[in-house]
């Protein structure tokens, strides 16, 4: 046990060391910084303000509106994920030709880089060239001419829709992997006592995929509250489409010398810290971790 | 009869927009890079190219430096992978096979860190780095890179471990056996296929991360894929080259694509280990 305990040691030290210094190090250090009034200008000084910044943050317009804003876009975007993505998983689930190669295709939108494939949808979305642009002005969702990554509202939809597009076959295969480890009998059982396809959906499968899509969502959720990369390169968070991380990223490097803001942007870090901590301490939960 | 049919023909019109949502993106991507630009720059565009020139595809190197991006990407990537699969293969081994104190509290840390919204250290993490001068390095993005993934390594691999037979450890363990040498002699050749799973999964992330890049690199010549490409400029500020852009994401993606055909059971075991097995 005590040679055991020896041996763990060694070989848990770079993990917990590497962690240490670039996790929760830096983690401490945000905390810390966001009681203080500076910039990384040369020669600024550092002044302790206790807690300003976080007083501020309560009444920055445009804090309240990347926050209104971060949780709109995971509202809708993980709403719509879970539906269309348990459709496209009881989809892919029949038996179908070249099911592979439907299945390998559904990991491309995951696999390709978010700030890659969003300038894929920034073409596509192009005011005068862009097909979607078409496609819209086609269906009549637009009128002729309108820029749609250049209308507030619009924009914020066209974002959702491209993180849509990327992650709803990423839940669908999260799903599928909870419903091909449910029994076959049980499909057999409820056809014998009469169950109809329908029927045998609301009670059979949907029950038991629930904790799987439950663990899906709360997953995506995490993810969303954090979302980056699409808005920052689809609209750099112009016409009311910033998030909280974006916004974040503006007060930290954008304004890092050209006033004191380094201090409040460490806030508004604690604070998307603290928001996100909340679902990860559900996530943990509902994964009911067992050490032995 | 006629039901059936009516739902196969259901199932096949649900696969193929299933297929097409998936792969169209990278389909428009790649007929754009091949139109010239007067057919580009069209008011109605065509789905199949009436003329293809690959004219996008030499520019895109010639025009920016863009092949020492790919190379940045490719050192990173594999650095991290590397780092990240050996420090992972010896806490995961740890975690799933030795007794010892306080287990559940360094699993939960280790854990922690995958929830870490990534801005909230990125100013400090800036700080450090740049009074350590390791901004625009390699060690710089390396470094945060290992941190990111290491929760996720961890974690599937620790899975993995668990479901080894444990009689082959116990044996050479009597035959006097070291746990290091048992480690890297037997316990790594076995889980071979778990390694490859996770270490692909890790690749992946490390080539699509954008934040910390994007933060991290700050001259062109050190930026890696994902921040070439999102700060993608022409001869002036309001010109995008549209038709160098796209030919640049397909050199980019092309990669990947064949790497998702060619280990989709490998990339979709780790996936739904490393999120939803609980």
């Amino acid at each position: 046990m005590r040679k055991q305990g020896l041996t763990a040691f060694w070989l848990l030290l770079p993990a917990v060391l590497i962690i240490s210094i670039v996790a929760f190090f830096p983690l401490f250090k945000t905390f810390y910084d966001s009681f203080y009034s500076f910039s990384l200008r040369p020669g600024s000084i550092r002044q302790f303000v206790g807690f300003t910044n976080y007083e501020r943050l309560s009444k920055d317009p445009r804090f309240i509106y990347a926050l209104k804003n971060t949780v709109f876009f995971t509202v809708v975007s993980v709403s719509f994920e879970t539906v269309l993505g348990t459709l496209m998983a009881l989809v892919v689930h029949q038996e179908f030709a070249l099911r592979g190669l439907v299945r390998a295709a559904m990991l491309i939108p995951w696999a390709i880089p978010t700030a890659i494939s969003s300038q894929m949808w920034r073409w596509m979305f192009h005011d005068q060239f862009g097909i979607m642009t078409k496609i819209c002005e086609v269906l009549e969702v637009i009128q002729p001419g309108t820029p749609i990554l250049g209308r507030p509202g619009l924009a914020m939809w066209a974002i959702i829709f491209v993180d849509v597009w990327k992650t709803t076959p990423f839940m669908a295969i999260l799903i599928l992997a909870g419903l091909q480890v449910i029994p076959k009998e049980l499909y057999e059982a409820a056809r014998i006592d009469g169950a109809n396809a329908f029927q045998r959906f609301l009670r059979v499968t949907l029950p038991l995929i629930t904790p799987t899509i439950g663990v899906a969502l709360i997953f995506r959720t995490l993810d969303a509250l954090r979302v980056f990369d699409v808005v920052y390169v689809m609209t750099r968070g112009a016409v009311g489409t910033e998030t909280l991380a974006v916004y974040n990223r503006h007060v930290l490097m954008d304004r890092a010398f050209t006033g004191n803001w380094f201090g409040y942007g460490s806030a508004i870090s604690v604070a998307i810290f603290t928001l996100i901590s909340i679902f990860a301490f559900m996530y943990i939960k509902s994964l009911k971790l067992k050490f032995d | 009869m006629q039901k059936k049919v009516v739902a196969k023909i259901i199932l096949y019109v649900s696969v193929i927009v299933i297929f097409s949502w998936c792969v169209f993106p990278f389909y428009w991507a790649f007929t754009s890079s091949i139109k010239p630009d007067n057919e580009l720059f069209k008011k109605n565009p065509t789905l199949i190219p009436k003329r293809v020139t690959f004219i996008n595809y030499v520019k895109v190197f010639s025009d920016r430096p863009f092949h020492v991006n790919i190379m940045n990407s490719a050192i990173v990537a594999l650095a991290t992978t590397g780092f990240s699969l050996l420090i992972g293969v010896m806490a995961g081994y740890a975690i799933a096979r030795l007794k010892f104190l306080m287990k559940a509290l360094v699993m939960s840390l280790i854990l922690a860190v995958s929830m870490f919204p990534q801005v909230s250290i990125l100013g400090s993490f800036f700080l450090i780095l740049r009074s350590l001068h390791l901004i625009n390095t390699y060690p710089g993005l390396i470094l945060p890179y290992i941190t990111l993934n290491l929760p996720l390594a961890v974690w599937i691999l620790q899975n993995f471990f668990r479901e080894l037979p444990v009689e082959i450890e116990e044996a050479s363990l009597i035959d006097g056996c070291s746990r290091f040498r048992l480690l890297w002699s037997i316990v790594v050749p076995i889980s071979s296929p778990g390694i490859v799973a996770t270490g692909l999964l890790i690749f992946i992330n490390s080539w699509n991360e954008f934040l910390f890049a994007l933060t991290f690199m700050q001259k062109p010549r050190m930026y890696t894929i994902p921040v070439a490409v999102a700060l993608f400029r022409g001869a002036s500020q309001y010109e995008i080259p549209w038709g160098q852009l796209m030919s640049a994401a397909v050199i980019v993606t092309l990669p990947l694509v064949i790497l998702v055909f060619v280990f989709q059971n490998k990339i979709i075991e780790g996936l739904s280990a490393g999120a939803v097995k609980g």
